[in-house]
């Protein structure tokens, strides 16, 4: 009697470290994550706009039909990001996550202040690099910090009446995101430091 | 030969309690950071880099993303008020008024979290299509028949969830109260017999 006792409580405390380990490991063993689910049909480093949400399209689960949302899906290995999005009509915004769904960073048209959303996206390592005369004239453009080298960034822009809809669509449809080869910055102000 | 079988019998209970605690909490969810305002119920930390463990394992075990903080912030509701689930079927009436916020969306889905078919293809509402009264006050009537005014249908369903989105708004982490983030109520009105 007292060793089944035992048996079952052993147990319990077993299966609460099996708990522990398998919520901590699920975002990484999870293959129907929203990262997984988007990357056969985004380009890498390009701006793909959704299908807009609807009964028939179960891509991913509360997603808010009124937006119309665009991703890009990124690398960082080949150099920082560049990424402008025109704002639209009602309400714009641009969310980013890491490869495991971590919503590390998200802003909206007003907290952006322009008619234009225009960000840099980089791992910690090469905002690191960056000369810092560059890091001066930097202060007027956002610079991202990535946690990640991969993960994704979503545009969404808001029609607040369906019929605006076509033209939330465009507006995230002109957004656009790719590698910056080669820094434009420094182009521009040859100053020769490095 | 006994020692084996309390050993299989040990790692048995192991699995069952350990998956099923999983399986419960990321279905179900869990109460951490969860503000609660009358029936409905947020979780702003869901949109930060501070997001729990039950959080993550539940987002990338559905395939969400979840709304980031600096976008917004999303609240659900099951039941109504009196905490009764929300019934298709049923008529139910969402009114009042919202959060300070510079849009918001209204928005109706299965347990799932797919939008519900339906002939008008009305999925929901957004703050400014929806009809108000002089007060700025709305009333949205849920049901499976059409009603007048601002009508979100159910197309039937026994069971659905409504989800309400701010927009670029204040409340966030620091919301405590209902005096910080007033919601609309959610009051079942009738149910057919």
């Amino acid at each position: 009697m007292i060793r089944l006792l035992f048996t079952v409580l052993v147990g319990v405390l077993l299966g609460g470290v099996v708990h522990l380990v398998s919520v901590l490991a699920l975002p990484r063993i999870s293959t129907q994550d929203a990262y997984s689910r988007l990357t056969p049909m985004t380009k890498l480093n390009g701006v793909t706009p959704l299908p807009l949400a609807d009964p028939g399209n179960s891509l991913m689960p509360f997603m808010d039909p009124a937006f119309a949302v665009a991703i890009c899906r990124y690398d960082l290995s080949d150099g920082p990001l560049k990424l402008t999005v025109p704002v639209s009509q009602a309400y714009t915004s641009v969310s980013f996550y890491t490869r495991n769904e971590i919503a590390y960073y998200a802003i909206n048209d007003r907290s952006a202040g322009r008619r234009v959303i225009e960000l840099d996206l980089m791992t910690e390592a090469q905002h690191e690099d960056l000369p810092e005369d560059e890091e001066i004239t930097a202060a007027d453009r956002l610079i991202i910090d990535s946690p990640t080298t991969t993960g994704l960034i979503v545009l969404k822009a808001l029609a607040a009446e369906p019929g605006l809809m076509p033209q939330a669509q465009t507006s995230v449809a002109a957004a656009s995101c790719s590698v910056q080869t080669e820094p434009p910055a420094k182009a521009e102000k040859p100053r020769g430091k490095r | 030969m006994r020692l084996l079988l309390i050993t299989v019998l040990t790692l048995l209970i192991a699995t069952g309690v350990g998956v099923g605690a999983t399986w419960m909490t990321t279905t179900r969810g869990t109460e951490f950071g969860t503000l609660t305002i009358g029936a409905w119920t947020a979780r702003p930390k869901t949109g930060t880099a501070d997001i729990d463990p039950y959080a993550r394992a539940t987002i990338t075990r559905n395939g969400e993303l979840p709304i980031g903080t600096g976008d917004g912030v999303a609240f659900t509701a099951t039941t109504d008020d009196k905490k009764k689930p929300l019934d298709g079927r049923c008529d139910i009436v969402v009114s009042g008024v919202t959060p300070a916020a510079r849009f918001w969306t209204l928005t109706l889905y299965d347990r799932k979290g797919h939008l519900v078919a339906n002939t008008l293809q009305r999925y929901g509402f957004t703050s400014q299509e929806i009809v108000r009264g002089a007060d700025g006050s709305f009333e949205i009537r849920v049901a499976s028949r059409s009603r007048s005014g601002n009508w979100l249908p159910t197309g039937g369903i026994e069971r659905y969830a409504l989800m309400l989105r701010l927009y670029d708004t204040p409340v966030g982490v620091a919301t405590r109260t209902q005096r910080d983030a007033p919601m609309p109520s959610i009051t079942t009105v009738g149910c057919p017999s």
